[in-house]
């Protein structure tokens, strides 16, 4: 020690030491994994969002398994036509979920307290489901996925997004079904859970307290 | 399952009979959500009120 003073020594600067101090800040262990809730998560109107995660983990889990093994795979075989439902069946259980979830959301103003990314988050998330719900309708390879494709190129042309999104291309519909749109959605409810997990479940709306008359005569 | 859903048109709303069954179904289930008891959280139940809300964002 060159001043021999007991000054606490500035801590050496790097991104990761930086990057790790955020995180131990804003994502501690005990918000991440918690093990007790308010008293106002014991309600239904809170399990929807889990049960929109539930199905979103099948809609992955059944799409691997038919990108793995293919379109005459699906139509032709019994084990492919049983994925193949299950596929469509956990995206209706995902969207029906999903739009619980924004409904009691949006009744109980979820974005209140600093959660408006949160709310964003999950707004930008449905918004990229239904593109990928809609790319994979016309993945199917079949006589409805074609009928869907061929009404959907007018309004994709009358959009003016026909020369970059050509709903009639197999190839591109499909590389957006199973990468880039599933990669979108899967990061996207990452990040919104992590935003729950940061800023907690939004209290329910208190009714205003009207003033009393006693309160006016114990106030005189 | 291959002949084409039954419309109901009132004034300027036409929607199939799967899909008004399907919307009535979901409002059904968000009032059954609201109204029905969560299991062990009755009204005798000990509130567990932990402030995980953070209001500094």
């Amino acid at each position: 020690m060159r001043d021999g003073s007991s000054r606490p020594q500035p801590e050496p600067s790097s991104w990761t030491l930086a990057l790790r101090h955020f995180l131990e800040r804003r994502l501690p262990l005990a918000h991440l994994l918690p093990d007790r809730q308010p008293y106002y998560v014991g309600s239904w109107v809170y399990v929807f969002g889990v049960v929109a995660i539930a199905g979103f983990i099948w809609v992955i889990g059944s799409g691997v398994v038919l990108a793995l093994f293919g379109p005459q795979w699906w139509h032709q075989s019994g084990v492919g036509r049983f994925v193949n439902s299950l596929h469509l069946w956990s995206v209706q259980v995902f969207f029906v979920f999903m739009v619980l979830h924004l409904w009691g959301q949006y009744f109980m103003a979820g974005w209140r307290d600093g959660r408006a990314k949160t709310w964003m988050v999950g707004v930008v998330i449905f918004a990229i489901s239904i593109v990928a719900a809609f790319t994979g309708f016309i993945s199917q390879q079949n006589f409805d996925g074609q009928w869907i494709a061929v009404n959907a190129k007018d309004a994709t042309n009358a959009a003016g997004i026909g020369s970059f999104f050509n709903v009639l291309n197999f190839g591109q519909m499909y590389g957006l079904h199973i990468v880039l749109l599933p990669a979108l959605v899967g990061t996207l409810v990452a990040a919104h859970i992590l935003l729950v997990r940061m800023h907690g479940v939004v209290r329910p709306i208190e009714p205003k307290r009207t003033a009393q008359p006693s309160d006016e005569e114990s106030a005189s | 399952m291959d002949s084409p859903a039954t419309y109901v048109n009132w004034n300027f709303i036409l929607i199939s009979i799967p899909n008004l069954l399907m919307i009535a179904g979901m409002v059904a289930v968000f009032v059954i959500a609201l109204l029905a008891p969560f299991p062990g959280h009755g009204e005798s139940a000990e509130p567990v009120a932990v402030p995980v809300d953070r209001n500094d964002a």
